[in-house]
């Protein structure tokens, strides 16, 4: 492309967004609407995400060892378990330990007790990087020698694992149709801005206009129309995500048990990625639209 | 020097001698109805033709296969050397920038001054602003409207807009200016001033063929005329006369 021809489909493009001033209300209202919306389940999604994964990392399985194990094969376990990639860290719990943090519980009913009740009950307490991975670990586990006895919550990990899928699929499903509502919504209003300009297109390749010549300026009006129409949500939602989350701690203590993520771990990645959909809508939609009028 | 290279190049390609060189060319509309049949046309570099005919003989049909705008079933079509039953999408641009094109609605952006519409043309062709700024006031002078350049068409009289469509046309100095209807919104005086530029331009060198069913325009100005009835030439006369059966 020539340097000439770069600067004029810049100056053109610009020059289109303002010539046709409720075209590009219009297109980038659609876009905001539709990011917005998108934006909502994006935050509201990873914090569900956030929660369950806090829940996940107190899941653990807790491997007992044999009466007559010895103090190496307890090591050689644990080097073990490290190499495990289902195994997020561990801690080994010997057997004071377990009774320190037992008769706490018990209180002056611990008293009672001369010797240490559980003497063959020092542990290695597991914590996984997956929960959906707890079986496979145990039953990987089952056949290691010295291991007595595993101790899992199937329970707390199969209904963890199920949120977690869930709220992937139910998350795919909402990008799906946002994407192709705003990709239906942008057509339409693209189409509708286009013919109005369709006579200037057909000029153009009556003069003979390339298709590249003709196409460039709409091209980068759609992608400039796309970044104004993901920055607006994307401001919006920066500042609403703060207020929402601050009101709900504020003013509802019952739900103190919810850790919001900062406003920065979300936008990190859904501001990068709106203005990606943004660009992509307003690309796909002028692309495809525009090529309709060049078969002249 | 210019017709020297001309004649050399017209031994080694016989399609160089001509502007237009249709051979059996016929189109049939989808629906079935036949819009040109065998149409046998050529029209040498420098010549000024009219293409008479009534309502539907096959005018337009003719001009659009002459922009590649349609392709024709079958025949051979030459224009400016393009063979246009082969050309590929990618080269058409650079085969319509080998002509110039009016129409009887002008076809102005209605948004830009008359220097703008004249210099989109230029920047179309990707001349540089320097080779704008030296060729759309000579044009505009040429036309008549130097006076006018920072009016907007709709501040322009009919035969006013006409002339910078032509300007428009003729700013890339095209080798052939095909001209549909020109004078069709026009009165008669403004007739008389398109056609006057469209004889200067053609004197200048460029082959002008205009497509009308205005009888009274063909036989004042006594030149070569070929009449499409049907979708079929039914005469091609030198200083030929046209009766317009509408």
């Amino acid at each position: 492309m020539k340097i000439r021809t770069f600067f004029y489909t810049i100056e053109q493009g610009v020059v289109g967004i303002f010539k046709n001033k409720w075209f590009s209300v219009a297109t980038i209202a659609t876009i905001s609407a539709c990011l917005f919306v998108f934006g909502i389940f994006y935050a509201i999604a990873f914090n569900i995400a956030n929660i369950v994964q806090k829940a996940e990392e107190n899941v653990s399985v807790t491997i007992f060892f044999d009466e007559d194990i010895t103090e190496e094969r307890i090591e050689e376990i644990g080097e073990i378990l490290s190499r495990r990639s289902e195994v997020g860290r561990y801690e080994y719990v010997s057997a004071e330990q377990a009774w320190e943090d037992f008769s706490v519980k018990l209180g002056e009913y611990a008293e009672g007790f001369t010797e240490n009740p559980l003497e063959n009950c020092a542990n290695y307490q597991i914590y996984l990087n997956d929960v959906s991975k707890q079986n496979q670990l145990v039953s990987y586990l089952e056949g290691v020698e010295g291991v007595r006895k595993i101790n899992k919550s199937d329970f707390t990990a199969d209904t963890l694992s199920g949120i977690n899928l869930v709220l992937v699929y139910v998350f795919i499903g909402i990008i799906l149709i946002l994407f192709a509502v705003s990709i239906f919504l942008i057509s339409n209003t693209v189409t509708m801005g286009i013919s109005v300009r369709k006579e200037e297109i057909t000029i153009m390749k009556y003069i003979g206009a390339t298709d590249f010549f003709v196409r460039a300026p709409f091209v980068f009006e759609g992608m400039m129309l796309g970044i104004i129409g993901s920055a607006i949500p994307m401001g919006l939602l920066y500042y609403l995500y703060g207020l929402a989350t601050e009101l709900i701690s504020e003013k509802f203590s019952f739900l103190s048990f919810l850790k919001f993520l900062p406003a920065l771990d979300i936008f990190q990645y859904l501001i990068p990625f709106s203005l990606l959909i943004g660009v992509g809508i307003g690309f796909v939609g002028s692309f495809f639209t525009v090529r309709k009028h060049l078969r002249v | 020097m210019a017709e020297k290279k001309r004649k050399k190049s017209a031994e080694s390609n016989p399609m160089s001698e001509y502007a237009i060189y249709l051979e059996d060319v016929s189109k049939t509309f989808s629906d079935g109805v036949p819009a040109l049949s065998n149409i046998n046309l050529r029209v040498k570099h420098g010549e000024f033709v009219f293409i008479v005919g009534v309502s539907g003989a096959g005018k337009s049909t003719l001009i659009k296969l002459l922009l590649r705008e349609l392709k024709a079933d079958s025949g051979t079509v030459f224009v400016n050397g393009f063979n246009l039953m082969t050309i590929k999408h990618g080269r058409i641009p650079k085969f319509r920038r080998t002509l110039g094109v009016v129409f009887q609605d002008f076809r102005l952006l209605k948004d830009r001054n008359v220097y703008e519409n004249v210099a989109f043309a230029q920047r179309v062709a990707q001349k540089s602003e320097s080779e704008i700024r030296r060729n759309v006031p000579s044009m505009l002078s040429l036309v008549g409207l130097a006076g006018k350049y920072k009016a907007k068409p709709k501040q322009l009289a009919g035969g006013e807009q006409q002339r910078v469509a032509l300007a428009r046309a003729l700013v890339n100095q095209p080798k052939l200016l095909l001209a549909d209807e020109p004078t069709g919104n026009l009165d008669l005086y403004n007739t008389a001033e398109i056609m006057k530029l469209l004889e200067t331009i053609n004197e200048k060198g460029t082959t002008v063929v205009v497509v009308t069913h205005n009888d009274k325009l063909v036989n004042d100005m006594k030149k070569r005329v070929v009449t499409i009835k049907q979708g079929m030439i039914v005469s091609d006369a030198e200083n030929g006369g046209y009766f317009d059966e509408d």
